[in-house]
C-alpha cells in the first residue's frame, strides 16, 4: 500500500502539556484518513507535524517519503491545509486571499486567475470574491478556505474540522467534495470529532486520545477485527424463551438480559432462526441485526464498552461457547492498534 | 531566500494597511502636522507677521548653534535668517520622528497580529520560509514610514521654499545635508527600530502588549535618531555620512539576527516562550 504520510512514535510537548505521545499512523495515498478524537487528542498538532509547521521532539514524520523539517519546501508546496479557524485575511477581498495563496504556493501566474475562478466556483463562492472577507458568513469563510487549499493542486489535503460552522446542507456538500478529491487521486487527512461526518467517508480511521492512536486501520477491516462475529438483537414477550436459540444451528452464543444479543456465523441465519422460534410458539416483538458503526468503534476504542458487549471477542469480559456454556475471562478496556 | 515570495508577503500586508482607514488616517494626520501644519504656522509667523520680539528671541538662540551651522544660514534680515535656521535645523529631526512612529505602529502588530487573527496558521503551513516572512513583514512596516517621509519631505520642501525662499533670495531647500539625512541616515535608523519591534511582535502574546513594549523600546532609538540626525545636519556632510554608515552597520547586524525571532511555532502561537 502506497503511503503519503507516515508517523512513527512521534512525541511533542508544549511546556507541561504532552500533545503527542508516541503517535503512530499512516495515511494511504488517494484515500481519506480520518483522525477521530475528542478535543485535546492531538489532531491539530498532528496536522502541523505533517507539514513541518512544528518539529516534533521525538519520532519520525514522513510526508511523501520526505522529512518535513529539512525538506519543508518540497513538502508544504504539495500540501493544502484548511485549519480549524479559516485563517483568512478579513481586510482583503476573497479574491485577494486566494491570490495571496496562489502566489505563495507558486501557481503559474498565467493560470492563476483561471484557478481562482475554478476553485471558488467549485465551492460556490465565486459571486462573493470581490467582497471583503470580513463581511463573509462563517460558512462562506470555510468555503473560501477550502477553495484556497485547492488552488495549487496539492497532492495531500489536510482538513482540520472542515465542516465546523457549516449548516447541514453545506456540510454534506463539503463532504461530497472531499470524496471527489480522493477520486481524483488526492490524499486527504481530515480531523474531526463528529462521528456522523466520518461515518461513510473514512477509508482509513485513526482514533486518537491524549496524543496517542488507540486504533488505526481501514474502516471495514477494523469493524471485522473488533466485531468478527455477526450479531442481532431479539426480544420476545417471554424473554426466557429466547434461551432456546443457543441450541439452534448457526448460533455461536447469546448474551441475554431483557432481550437477547445473539451471535451467529452469518446474518443470513436470522430468518430461519426467527421462523424456528415462531414455530415453537415464541412471540417475538423485535429483531434487529447489528451492523457495527464507526461510533461503536470509537467508543469501543476509547472505553472498551463495545467490546465488553461482544462475548466472542478475545478481550471481552465473558465468553460464550457454542451451545451456551459460559467461560469467564479477565476484562480489559485497552485496545491497542495491533490488538 | 526567495525575494519574490518575500515581496508577496510585504505586498499583502500593505494591501491590508491600505484597507485600514482607521490606521492610515491618523498616521497621515501625524505626518501632515509635523511636516506641514506646525512648520507653516511657525514660518509664517516669522516671515509674514514679522513679530519683532519673537524673531529677536529666536535670533539670539541661533548663536548657540555650532559655527559650521551658523555659517550655512542664509538671509539678509533677522526674520529671513531665523526662518532659514528653523526650516533647515529645527524641523529636520521631525523627518526622523514621523517615519519611526509610523513604522513602529505598523511593525508592532504585524507578527502578533497574524497569530491573533489565526492567519499565522496559514503562513506556518505555507512554503514561505521564516526569513521570507520576516523580511516581508519588515518591508511592509518600513515602506509606510519611509513613504510618509518622502511625501512629507516633498511637501515640506515646497512649503519652506514658498514661505522662506523670498526672504533668503530664492528656493534653497533641500540642502545637501537634508538629502543626506533622508536618503542615508533615516533608513538605517528605521531598520534598527523595526528589527527590535518585529522581535517584540514575534515574542509577545497580544497586539496591545506589542504596542506597549514597542513604544517603550523604540523611544530611546527615536531619541538617538533625533540627536544623530540633528548632529548630521549641524556637522556637515562628512559627519552625516559617518553617522549613516555606523547606523547601517548596526542595522545590518540587528536584522541578520532578528529574523530568527520569527518561527513557525510563534506564528501558530504554540512556542513555549510565546
Amino acid at each position: 500500500m502506497d503511503l503519503t504520510v507516515h508517523l512513527d512514535a512521534v512525541s511533542h510537548r508544549f511546556g507541561e502539556v504532552q500533545a503527542l505521545d508516541e503517535l503512530c499512523f499512516s495515511a494511504p495515498t488517494a484515500k481519506i484518513t480520518v483522525l477521530l478524537g475528542p478535543n485535546g487528542a492531538g489532531k491539530t498538532t498532528t496536522i502541523r507535524a505533517i507539514t513541518g509547521a512544528i518539529a516534533p521532539l521525538h519520532g519520525t514524520v514522513r510526508t511523501f517519503g520526505l522529512d518535513p523539517a529539512p525538506e519543508s519546501n518540497n513538502v508544504r508546496i504539495r500540501c493544502g491545509v484548511v485549519s480549524a479557524k479559516p485563517a483568512l485575511y478579513d481586510r482583503l477581498s476573497g479574491h485577494d486571499n486566494l491570490l495571496y495563496s496562489a502566489q505563495l504556493y507558486e501557481v503559474d501566474p498565467d493560470v492563476t486567475e483561471a484557478r481562482i475562478i475554478e476553485c471558488a466556483t467549485r465551492f460556490g463562492i465565486q459571486d462573493a470574491l470581490e467582497h471583503q472577507v470580513g463581511g463573509y458568513s462563517t460558512g462562506m469563510k470555510t468555503r473560501l478556505a477550502l477553495s484556497r487549499s485547492l488552488l495549487h493542486d496539492p497532492d495531500l489535503l489536510l482538513f482540520d474540522e472542515p465542516t465546523s460552522g457549516l449548516d447541514p446542507e453545506s456540510s454534506q456538500a463539503v463532504l461530497d467534495l472531499i470524496r471527489e478529491l480522493t477520486n481524483e487521486g488526492k490524499t486527504v487527512v481530515m480531523c474531526t470529532h463528529l462521528l456522523s461526518e466520518a461515518e461513510g467517508l473514512a477509508d482509513h480511521v485513526v482514533i486518537m486520545e491524549s496524543g496517542r492512536s488507540l486504533v488505526e486501520g481501514e474502516s471495514e477491516a477494523l469493524m471485522k477485527k473488533f466485531w468478527p462475529t455477526p450479531t442481532f438483537r431479539i426480544a420476545a414477550t417471554v424473554p426466557d424463551q429466547l434461551d432456546r436459540l443457543v441450541h439452534l444451528p448457526g448460533v455461536l452464543g447469546i448474551n441475554r438480559l431483557e432481550d437477547a444479543q445473539v451471535f451467529v456465523d452469518h446474518l443470513g441465519r436470522i430468518p430461519a432462526l426467527v421462523a424456528h422460534l415462531a414455530a415453537d410458539g415464541v412471540q417475538i416483538t423485535r429483531v434487529e441485526p447489528h451492523e457495527p458503526t464507526l461510533e461503536d468503534l470509537y467508543f469501543a476504542a476509547r472505553t472498551g464498552a463495545g467490546l465488553l458487549d461482544n462475548p466472542l471477542h478475545p478481550h471481552s469480559a465473558t465468553q460464550f461457547q457454542p451451545g451456551g456454556s459460559e467461560v469467564a475471562t479477565h476484562p480489559t478496556t485497552t485496545v491497542g492498534a495491533n490488538s | 531566500m526567495n525575494w519574490r515570495r518575500m515581496w508577496i508577503v510585504a505586498q499583502t500586508d500593505l494591501k491590508q494597511l491600505i484597507q485600514a482607514r482607521d490606521y492610515w488616517i491618523p498616521m497621515a494626520a501625524l505626518g501632515a502636522m509635523f511636516f506641514l501644519i506646525v512648520p507653516a504656522i511657525l514660518l509664517l509667523t516669522i516671515t509674514q507677521i514679522g513679530d519683532v520680539e519673537m524673531v529677536s528671541q529666536i535670533s539670539k538662540t541661533l548663536k548657540v548653534l555650532p559655527q559650521a551651522a551658523q555659517a550655512q544660514i542664509q538671509g539678509s534680515d533677522p526674520a529671513g535668517r531665523t526662518a532659514y535656521a528653523l526650516a533647515v535645523f529645527l524641523f529636520a529631526p521631525v523627518a526622523v520622528v514621523v517615519p519611526l512612529t509610523i513604522s513602529t505602529a505598523v511593525g508592532a502588530s504585524t507578527i502578533v497580529g497574524e497569530r491573533e487573527r489565526g492567519t499565522g496558521e496559514f503562513l506556518a503551513h505555507s512554503p514561505a520560509t521564516a526569513r521570507e516572512i520576516y523580511f516581508g513583514k519588515l518591508a511592509a512596516s518600513l515602506i509606510p514610514g519611509y513613504f510618509t517621509t518622502i511625501v512629507g519631505f516633498g511637501a515640506y520642501s515646497l512649503l519652506v521654499n514658498l514661505v522662506v525662499g523670498p526672504s533668503v533670495g530664492g528656493w534653497f531647500f533641500p540642502t545637501p545635508n537634508w538629502w543626506l539625512m533622508v536618503l542615508w541616515v533615516i533608513p538605517p535608523f528605521l531598520a534598527i527600530t523595526l528589527s527590535i519591534v518585529l522581535r517584540l511582535s514575534a515574542k509577545v502574546k497580544s497586539t496591545a502588549a506589542a504596542s506597549q513594549a514597542s513604544g517603550l523600546v523604540s523611544l530611546p532609538v527615536i531619541m538617538i535618531a533625533y540627536s544623530q540626525s540633528t548632529g548630521a545636519l549641524f556637522g556637515g556632510l562628512i559627519v552625516g555620512a559617518i553617522i549613516g554608515a555606523v547606523a547601517w552597520t548596526i542595522a545590518a547586524l540587528s536584522l541578520s539576527r532578528g529574523f530568527r525571532s520569527v518561527t513557525r511555532a510563534r506564528l501558530l502561537g504554540v512556542a513555549n516562550e510565546v
